[in-house]
């Protein structure tokens, strides 16, 4: 079953780097970041590259196989033809540290933005009540595992860097959903999603969508009914009016 | 160098350290949570099942009593009954408050937090969310951390004034003042590679398990068991190191995912167990301590899925330690599966739609892995190194870790809480009771001091030296290749089934192996270096094997997470002893310890007969006349 | 490249994708159909002609509005004058018109396949600047509910032109041609785009914070969501059908086929 795999794997740092061609054992079963560990093990014992769970749980080990966005745990090696040349390299949307090796910290500094869950005060701890039906669509969404390719994939920062200020990518927006489908969250997410965290720059082009290893409807189910939610409150004229009054009588 | 000042350290960012920090920040302390891995991607992310708290929800039969005895048993009697107790009493609050900051489990009807069978657990107890509970605890404590630093932002102009998350960043030694006190932590980020010190007058170990010194390991990258190695290298004492548990249940082809976990709920959703011939064998496999609890008829037990009041449960699951067994002695005999495990099958129970609502993980981990759709066909499981009893010894109350003041432990390094085997989903509750108890010792402890501890520039240059060692090292050892038989030897030698003889075996091999560390290479340079660290994390796993290795030739019986080919019998002469691992003279040395005797209001919720198969005649003879 | 993939510190890859699929195949498709709709269906709209067979009428030009929409077309009556010169079309166009091109999915498709913005995932644009819809002229999608509204109003009316076409061509009712067949499928199609619209999943349901407090607006989001996750596929049919729907009048009324009676 096994054979040798060509392989180019991207290596360098923040200045300088290119795609270094290895070929590998492959055997039954294996994944791309098999590969990897057995080129670690053998050629490049200093190929720095990032994995904790090996098992598409703890979303690490993010990089890109033939220029798609990956979970390198979750790409399994008979999705290439022994004959095809693996190119693998990394993250393209954020600074890169070393060989397969990104700096996500923008991921982090965006999530510290996003003001955390702020329950019922009269609630104690236990006295939580909700319905399933209440708690599924921000469940969906909690099944994200922070590996960032939607943001990598997302064209808004991938293709521009200035953007990075202004646009906190799917995955915080997807949180701000999140928290704004939440059936006892307490602080309004609409205006916040469009002005601090530039939900308007996102063109629905589904890309996020597509590279998602947990495949989460971030599109369809967050991002767009953020937007209609955000025209609720800012570009509907009739529901506009029709929340003024109903602020005014009561 | 970069030197930073906290009050304390928190070395871990799973469950564990997290609880720990959150506490810690709100009792007013100044804190660094401090991860080799990225934040929020720690072991604690992987776990599948649930979190065991006696909340009532589905049985109001249920209280912290049967939690209580319930873990007692799954221990075999053989953990610090204080740390259960607190642990069944505490867990549901525990849980509440986990809602309080934002987690969303499954939900019951009425609005409550669902809860779900696993093995051990006599009632319904397990909060979950779907089956990656482990994944919504460290994202609810996460994101609670945030807020945490979001407040402090409004008070102090920064997100990071008070409680700081260093990412990447490795911790290698402990240091101590010159009376012996802990006063700081040496380590380097993995990045960059440069050197960082902490001046802390506590430090909290929540470094999770060291599953990755065994082969076939359900554990990520960072089990490495280096909190045991700081502990002893620090002067403190491990206990319970014997006791490793072998999930039953582990995936076993293709072997590149190998071990990775097949979840319990599998089994408490319906799923069963069969043998090449399509027999159940669990049926011959129930123990006698455990025959009138469990069903041994098929009829009984899948009539247990629909009315557990009038059936016994099936012996699918009874504890892991026993099921592991049992997989393993059927895989002995030659009624395995094709690729060496056994069949685990829920497609006959559960139609394909519940299967994916109840258990996406699963059904994705075999679809994307394995290409097996457990919708239709029976999954391949087997044995794989999952979790260890053993640890840091602690005082129950404060989680400081016995004889080295400062120091305190908790989560998966602590050991004390489950004995000789762990109840599933008694971990992460563990996690949230413990860490507590951690943020707070460490507050009292600091609260207690007159004077800070100093960290001396000795102590600093010590570490410095040590952990930069191997890269000016040009040995022509390969760590990758030294790691790979040092699993090997763990394997084979120290696995599921142990013999004195090869336990002695694996001593010898891993001496050879020591040696043979010593002339380890490094290549490239100090940025993200992977075989630079794997070197660092390779003396903690030397040391974390040589404790398993002595501490199980020193248990003479079987028991639980221990199992003697030589000494098949549960023995109750060993049941009140602790096997301690302590340094000495650059070694690790073994001695015996006492447990503390159960009080007579504890020992009362049992009933006599199941007392007198655990203790000794002379304890059972001991406990009051009202008990006994 | 202006692109900002070789911003400071990224890695430095030249190549703006290191694809190896056929990633430009789905833009390019999705371009050649798009022009080719547009093509046909301005066409279709100066013509100005052919667009009625008793009992048949083209949905381009549905209602007919104008005075100068031929005999028996106007179901909705006449209440546009003879100043109005251009085709009649042109008075209800707008509807259908804004709706595609407000709609979430194909914004998607031709910001993608005619903006390149992004071509596919993973391939770098060929633009410097990108601000997507935060300023005008593209901040007036969000009114895409509006035209929403006024698409429900067209489909009645779509609907209606069904009901009509169970007629021959000399009024009388009771008859069923292969024409009322292509009108019923057309006016099917359309009612499924809309009701798995975003802007209508967002109406029905999506917008409550607590579903369990609305059980009857629930079970409507939830039917509707359904179809939302195959509203791509209806928009393609749907626009494929009314295309065809027009092509098949037109083709009746010039005497190109002959529109078959059943009964
Ligand atoms: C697949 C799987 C499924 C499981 N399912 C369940 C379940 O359903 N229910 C249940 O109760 N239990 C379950 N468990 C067990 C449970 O998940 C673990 O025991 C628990 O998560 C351990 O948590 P922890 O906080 O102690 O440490 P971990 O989560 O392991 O975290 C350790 C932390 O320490 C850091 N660290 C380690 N060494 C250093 C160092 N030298 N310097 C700096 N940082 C360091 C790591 O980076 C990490 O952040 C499961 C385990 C596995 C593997
Ligand atoms: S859909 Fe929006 S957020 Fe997602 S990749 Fe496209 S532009 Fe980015
Ligand atoms: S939403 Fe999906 S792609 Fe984005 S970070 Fe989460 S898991 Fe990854
Ligand atoms: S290593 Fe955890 S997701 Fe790949
Ligand atoms: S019509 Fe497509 S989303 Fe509304």
């Amino acid at each position: 079953m096994g054979y040798r795999a060509k392989f180019r794997v991207w290596r360098g740092n923040a200045n300088t780097g290119a795609l270094t061609s290895y070929e590998v054992d492959v055997n039954e079963g294996e994944v791309v970041l098999d590969v990897i560990h057995r080129i670690q093990a053998t050629e490049a014992p200093d190929l720095a590259v990032r994995w904790n769970c090996k098992a598409g749980k703890c979303g690490s080990c993010s990089a890109e196989v033939n220029g798609i966005p990956k979970l390198m745990c979750m790409t399994r090696m008979n999705t290439f033809n022994p004959e095809d040349v693996v190119t693998v390299s990394p993250m393209r949307a954020f600074p890169v540290i070393r060989d397969l090796v990104t700096d996500v910290s923008y991921n982090y500094k965006k999530a510290q933005e996003v003001p955390v869950f702020e329950g019922p005060k009269d609630l104690a701890p236990g006295e939580y009540r909700m319905q399933q039906e209440d708690v599924a669509r921000s469940q969906e969404f909690r099944k994200c595992i922070e590996c960032f390719l939607c943001q990598n994939t997302c064209h808004v920062i991938r293709d521009h860097e200035e953007n990075k200020k202004v646009f906190s990518g799917p995955r915080f927006l997807m949180r701000i959903a999140e928290l704004d489908m939440h059936p006892l969250d307490t602080t309004d997410r609409k205006h916040m999603a469009q002005d601090d965290h530039g939900l308007g720059y996102c063109n629905i082009t589904k890309c996020c969508t597509e590279v998602c290893p947990e495949h989460i409807k971030i599109t369809d189910n967050a991002l767009i009914p953020m937007k209609e939610r955000v025209v609720d409150v800012k570009y509907d004229p009739v529901r506009w009016l029709g929340s003024t009054i109903k602020r005014r009588t009561s | 160098m970069e030197r930073h000042s906290y009050d304390v350290v928190i070395i871990g960012a799973g469950g564990a350290g997290m609880r720990a920090a959150i506490e810690a920040r709100e009792a007013g302390l100044s804190v660094a949570l401090v991860s080799k891995s990225m934040f929020g991607k720690a072991h604690t992310v992987m776990a599948e099942g649930g979190i065991a708290a006696a909340m009532a929800n589905m049985n109001s039969n249920d209280g912290w009593q049967v939690h209580f005895r319930d873990t007692m048993r799954g221990s075999k009697f053989h953990n610090n009954w204080r740390m259960a107790q607190l642990h069944a009493q505490e867990s549901p609050m525990r849980v509440w408050e986990l809602e309080t900051y934002g987690a969303l489990f499954d939900r019951t009807k009425e609005g409550k937090i669902s809860q779900r069978n696993f093995g051990g657990h006599e009632y319904p107890r397990l909060a979950h969310v779907g089956d990656r509970t482990g994944l919504e605890l460290i994202r609810t404590l996460q994101q609670r951390i945030v807020g945490l630093q979001q407040k402090d932002k409004k008070e102090f102009g920064e997100y990071e004034a008070k409680l700081r998350v260093f990412q990447e960043c490795t911790i290698t030694e402990l240091m101590k003042d010159d009376s012996g006190v802990i006063a700081g932590a040496f380590g380097y980020w993995r990045e960059t590679g440069d050197p960082i010190v902490f001046d802390a007058a506590a430090v909290v170990l929540a470094t999770g398990g060291l599953g990755k010194s065994f082969k076939v390991t359900s554990n990520s990258w960072e089990g490495t068991g280096d909190g045991v190695g700081l502990a002893l290298r620090a002067g403190g004492t491990l206990i319970d190191m014997e006791f490793v548990q072998f999930h039953p249940t582990g995936m076993v082809w293709p072997l590149s995912v190998k071990g990775i976990l097949v979840t319990e709920s599998v089994r408490g959703e319906g799923g069963v167990l069969t043998n090449s011939e399509g027999r159940r064998f669990m049926f011959d496999y129930i123990p006698d301590v455990f025959r009138d609890k469990y069903a041994d008829t098929e009829a009984e037990a899948d009539g247990w899925y629909t009315d557990p009041d009038n059936n016994r449960r099936p012996p699918e699951l009874l504890p892991r330690d026993e099921v592991a067994r049992a997989i393993n002695s059927e895989v002995k005999a030659g009624r395995g599966s094709p690729h060496g495990g056994v069949f685990l099958d829920v497609s006959k129970r559960l139609d394909a739609e519940t299967i994916k609502r109840r258990l996406p993980a699963m059904y994705h981990q075999f679809k994307e892995l394995a290409d097996v759709d457990i919708t239709k066909e029976p999954m391949e499981v087997g044995p794989t190194c999952h979790y260890v009893m053993g640890g840091i010894e602690v005082e129950p109350e404060t989680t400081a870790t016995v004889g080295v003041p400062g120091l305190f432990a908790a989560g998966e390094v602590a050991a004390g809480m489950h004995g000789a085997n762990r109840l599933g989903g008694n971990s992460l509750s563990d996690l949230l009771v413990f860490g507590k108890r951690a943020g707070a010792g460490a507050a009292a402890y600091i609260n207690s001091l007159s004077t800070r501890p100093k960290l001396s520039d000795a102590a600093v240059k010590i570490a410095e030296q040590k952990t930069f060692a191997p890269l000016a090292n040009g040995g022509n050892e390969n760590p990758y290749t030294i790691h790979q038989e040092l699993q090997q030897v763990m394997n084979d030698l120290v696995g599921i089934i142990r013999i004195g003889t090869e336990l002695q075996d694996a001593l010898t091999k891993l001496a050879e192996l020591k040696v043979r560390m010593g002339k380890v290479g490094v290549a490239g340079g100090k940025e993200y270096n992977p075989g630079w660290h794997l070197v660092l994390d390779l003396e903690n796993m030397h040391l974390v094997s040589t404790s398993i290795a002595k501490s199980a030739i020193t248990r003479e019986e079987s028991r639980g997470g221990h199992t003697r080919d030589d000494f098949q019998e549960m023995d109750p002469k060993w049941r009140n002893k602790n096997v301690a691992c302590f340094m000495a003279d650059g070694d690790v040395q073994v001695k015996l310890k006492d447990l503390p005797m159960l009080p007579a209001d504890l020992a009362a919720l049992f009933e006599q007969s199941e007392l007198k198969k655990y203790l000794s005649e002379e304890e059972y003879a001991q406990l009051p006349k009202e008990v006994a | 490249m202006k692109n900002g993939m070789l911003s400071a510190g990224r890695a430095r890859i030249s190549e703006r994708t290191l694809r190896t699929d056929k990633w430009w195949l789905q833009p390019f498709v999705t371009f050649a159909v798009l022009i080719s709709f547009v093509i046909y269906s301005t066409f279709r709209a100066f013509e100005n002609a052919n667009y009625y067979t008793t009992p048949l009428l083209s949905p381009f030009y549905s209602p007919c509005l104008a005075v100068s929409c031929v005999p028996g077309s106007s179901d909705l009556g006449q209440p546009i004058g003879s100043w109005f010169m251009l085709s009649p079309a042109f008075l209800i166009l707008f509807i259908p018109l804004g709706f595609r091109m407000t709609c979430y999915y194909y914004r998607r498709s031709y910001y993608r396949s005619f903006w390149l913005s992004p071509p596919a995932c993973g391939v770098g644009e060929p633009h410097s600047k990108y601000t997507g819809e935060t300023r005008a002229p593209l901040i007036l999608q969000n009114a895409h509910r509006y035209f929403f509204y006024l698409g429900l109003l067209l489909n009645f009316v779509l609907t209606y032109d069904v009901i009509l076409a169970f007629r021959n061509e000399n009024y009388e009712w009771g008859h069923l041609s292969v024409g009322t067949l292509v009108l019923f499928v057309n006016a099917s199609l359309l009612w499924l785009y809309s009701l798995s619209c975003h802007s209508c999943r967002h109406a029905l349901g999506g917008r409550l914070k607590h579903f369990s407090k609305n059980p009857v607006r629930y079970k409507l989001w939830t039917w509707t969501s359904k179809l939302n996750a195959k509203h791509p596929m209806y928009a393609w049919i749907s626009l494929l059908w009314v295309a065809f729907t027009d092509f098949y009048v037109r083709s009746v009324s010039t005497g190109f086929f002959t529109n078959f009676y059943i009964f």
